[in-house]
């Protein structure tokens, strides 16, 4: 953990960098590092951010980054979550489950524990707070609501967090200061830790049909009387073209070498990397620049002619909306199916959380397993399980 | 806390309330229907059910006849009917899961096992037996709810939201029960309609579960202005209204006192209770007891509103 964890410190550093650069004095593209256009075009990256003041510029307060390991010390950073990363209810309960099923495991091993997440993550959204406010700062979590396929884990970790568990219909901004609708009146919010995307936060300015956000919102955080965690604007950060420029983003803002490594990673808006990706298209994994969820990929070798070319047809007529990578060959992990024990591949999310003072990581995370035998997909949304994740104390 | 859980927790309090209501009619008048004509007259008992749950209106919106097959369907059943007995569940289960952090696991996982098994009872029963055995597990399933919350749940401002769900709820069905079967409960120097009335008093008594706690209270048989008496004023009785007031003002005011400030609702309240305290059944007969329980069945709306403005938005 000791390499991975001082990594995905660096790593984390750098985009609260890079998203304060692009939002500010744009070095990085003076530089002519990153190209123009990845940054403006993006459709993640927020305008209404651009001179916007964040608290110790930190844009990014809970990073989910998701870790392969193909090889016994070799780790890759397979993607960066920098929006609203889910998940850690899952390395929470899996663990609280392996305590109850495996208690003699757990007095054999020195495991690192996790359960301290939850008030790692108040303690760092409670430091997020705008600087105006004196006494204990009031967190809120706010969810999209039931019907959103997260909210379990949201009022999990309200409870865990000992907040309130928020709608939009709680949140009321008047005179750019938000509150929400209390039994006893109107109760001032200084800190929301936001679970719902940056297009629903505040109809006034984004998406106006959305019904889930407060209008007025974006005005009372524009005027820093109440923070956003993670940031507006922290998607264009986290695609996946910018990804392939991580390692020089990393040099760039802290002029070290990265410590975890990037999958090589064929960008196909450049036309060498294009025609690599047409000619090689069998043996590498194609994804959308925009995609997630393990939606609109296409895994190469274990994809059929068909499939291949309206792939092919596809990159053609947009390149610059696809990467490509070559088919990992993701560590196993012995998991119980119907067969019995056999081997899976599995990734892992480890939580990252920045705070003030200082990041915090605890020793764990969300290990995705793909269930199907063979499979590349871990998601959960395409029959992926979960793990609980040890991390052994020496 | 958050307004909108507050009144999750007020809603799911009155629908599971609700619920064992209209369970307690229809268990009450199954028996009735059971008997034979000579003991209960040719009176509509489905009828006088539907009146009872306070639906007489939408119910013959879709049914031309009030019998034991359309009301056991449209009050148990009914997807149309919001207030069925399976809507009511349904309805108390997602407010559930809007708060599901205000509520202990113990709760959770009884309002979660309720409506995991009203998927058993599919879309209705094929017989009587099947019937009465859902009936039971209403009840039963109620009782449990409500005990895990009486038991599990903290004693802050979400305990007394819950308990103002109930106690308004349980007053307004107390009050609906009397109100539909006024005419049968008259006064001491009426005369009165003979053994026919009898099993119609001793059902309203069974609706609330009070057939045996008369007999404590009173040591007398059944007579129709002691069951007004205790279905309205007495106190130690856990459905009458004046019970019911006494709870709703000790809720309100443990709010009151926890917030430091008090407003409409805890006046309402008290207002209401004192009339009740000040109350005796012969003056309430004497001024008209249909008049006297329309007159609660507004004030009690109004406590209602009064809470919704105050605590609830």
């Amino acid at each position: 953990m000791g390499v991975v964890q001082r990594g995905l410190e660096q790593r984390v550093r750098a985009i609260n960098a890079y998203l304060n650069d692009i939002y500010h004095r744009r070095e990085i593209l003076k530089a002519g590092i990153v190209p123009e256009d990845l940054v403006f075009q993006n459709p993640a990256f927020r305008p209404e951010m651009n001179g916007q003041k964040v608290p110790h510029d930190i844009y990014v307060r809970v990073a989910g980054i998701d870790v392969v390991r193909v090889d016994a010390d070799s780790f890759y950073v397979l993607e960066d979550n920098a929006r609203t990363p889910s998940g850690v209810s899952y390395m929470l309960e899996n663990r609280e489950i392996m305590l109850r099923l495996f208690p003699e495991l757990f007095s054999r091993y020195r495991i690192a524990p996790v359960e301290n997440h939850p008030d790692e993550l108040l303690q760092t959204l409670k430091s997020a707070a705008p600087a105006t406010v004196s006494a204990d700062p009031t967190v809120v979590l706010l969810t999209p609501g039931v019907h959103n396929s997260a909210h379990y884990e949201h009022s999990f970790l309200a409870d865990k967090l000992g907040v309130e568990l928020v709608e939009g219909r709680d949140l009321i901004a008047r005179d750019q200061v938000v509150y929400m609708r209390t039994t006893e009146g109107l109760k001032r919010v200084d800190v929301i830790y936001r679970r719902i995307d940056d297009d629903f936060l505040d109809p006034l300015i984004f998406q106006s049909y959305s019904a889930l956000g407060v209008p007025g919102l974006m005005s009372a955080y524009q005027a820093g009387n109440v923070t956003l965690a993670n940031a507006v604007g922290t998607g264009a950060a986290d695609d996946k073209a910018v990804y392939s420029y991580m390692p020089a983003i990393v040099k760039f803002y802290l002029g070290e070498e990265p410590l975890l490594k990037n999958v090589q990673t064929w960008r196909c808006r450049e036309s060498a990397h294009l025609s690599y990706v047409l000619d090689h298209i069998g043996e590498l994994v194609v994804k959308e620049v925009h995609g997630s969820g393990g939606y609109g990929m296409l895994i190469g070798p274990k994809a059929d002619k068909a499939t291949i070319e309206a792939f092919r047809a596809k990159l053609k007529s947009n390149p610059k909306n696809f990467v490509a990578q070559p088919t990992l060959s993701l560590s196993t992990c012995p998991t119980h199916v119907e067969e019995g024990i056999a081997p899976r591949h599995v990734d892992l999310r480890p939580f990252v959380l920045c705070g003030r003072d200082r990041i915090r990581i605890v020793p764990g995370g969300l290990t995705r397993v793909a269930l199907t035998k063979g499979s590349l997909v871990v998601n959960s949304s395409q029959g992926g399980g979960t793990k609980d994740t040890w991390v052994l104390d020496r | 806390m958050l307004a909108r859980t507050a009144n999750n927790l007020y809603w799911l309090a009155r629908y599971v309330e609700r619920a064992e209501y209209l369970a307690r009619i229809l268990d009450a008048t199954l028996r009735l229907s059971a008997l034979p004509l000579a003991y209960v007259g040719a009176s509509n008992e489905w009828e006088t059910a539907v009146a009872t749950a306070g639906c007489a209106n939408s119910f013959f919106a879709a049914h031309a006849e009030a019998n034991e097959q359309t009301v056991t369907e449209f009050l148990a059943f009914s997807t149309s009917n919001p207030s069925s007995i399976r809507n009511c569940f349904e309805s108390a289960r997602l407010n559930a899961r809007a708060v599901r952090t205000a509520l202990t696991i113990e709760m959770w996982d009884a309002i979660n096992g309720i409506w995991l098994d009203l998927k058993r009872w599919g879309n209705g029963v094929s017989s009587r037996e099947e019937f009465a055995r859902f009936l039971r597990w209403v009840l039963e399933s109620s009782v449990r709810f409500d005990g895990s919350a009486y038991r599990t749940m903290l004693r802050n401002d979400a305990y007394w939201f819950y308990r103002l769900g109930v106690y308004i709820e349980r007053a307004d069905n107390t009050a609906r029960l009397v109100d539909v079967k006024y005419h049968l409960l008259l006064p001491a120097d009426e005369h009165v309609g003979g053994p026919l009335d009898y099993f119609q008093w001793s059902a309203i008594l069974r609706s609330v579960s009070a057939l045996t706690a008369y007999h404590w209270v009173y040591r007398e048989n059944v007579k129709p202005w002691l069951v007004a008496d205790l279905l309205i004023l007495k106190d130690e009785m856990p459905r009458s209204l004046a019970n019911c007031y006494d709870n709703l003002v000790q809720n309100l005011d443990r709010m009151a006192r926890a917030y430091g400030r008090q407003g409409s609702a805890q006046r309402q309240a008290h207002t209401v209770r004192a009339r009740l305290e000040n109350s005796r059944i012969e003056e309430i007969f004497q001024n008209g007891l249909h008049e006297f329980i329309g007159g609660f069945i507004e004030d009690n709306n109004r406590l209602g509103a009064a809470v919704a403005q105050q605590y609830l938005t």
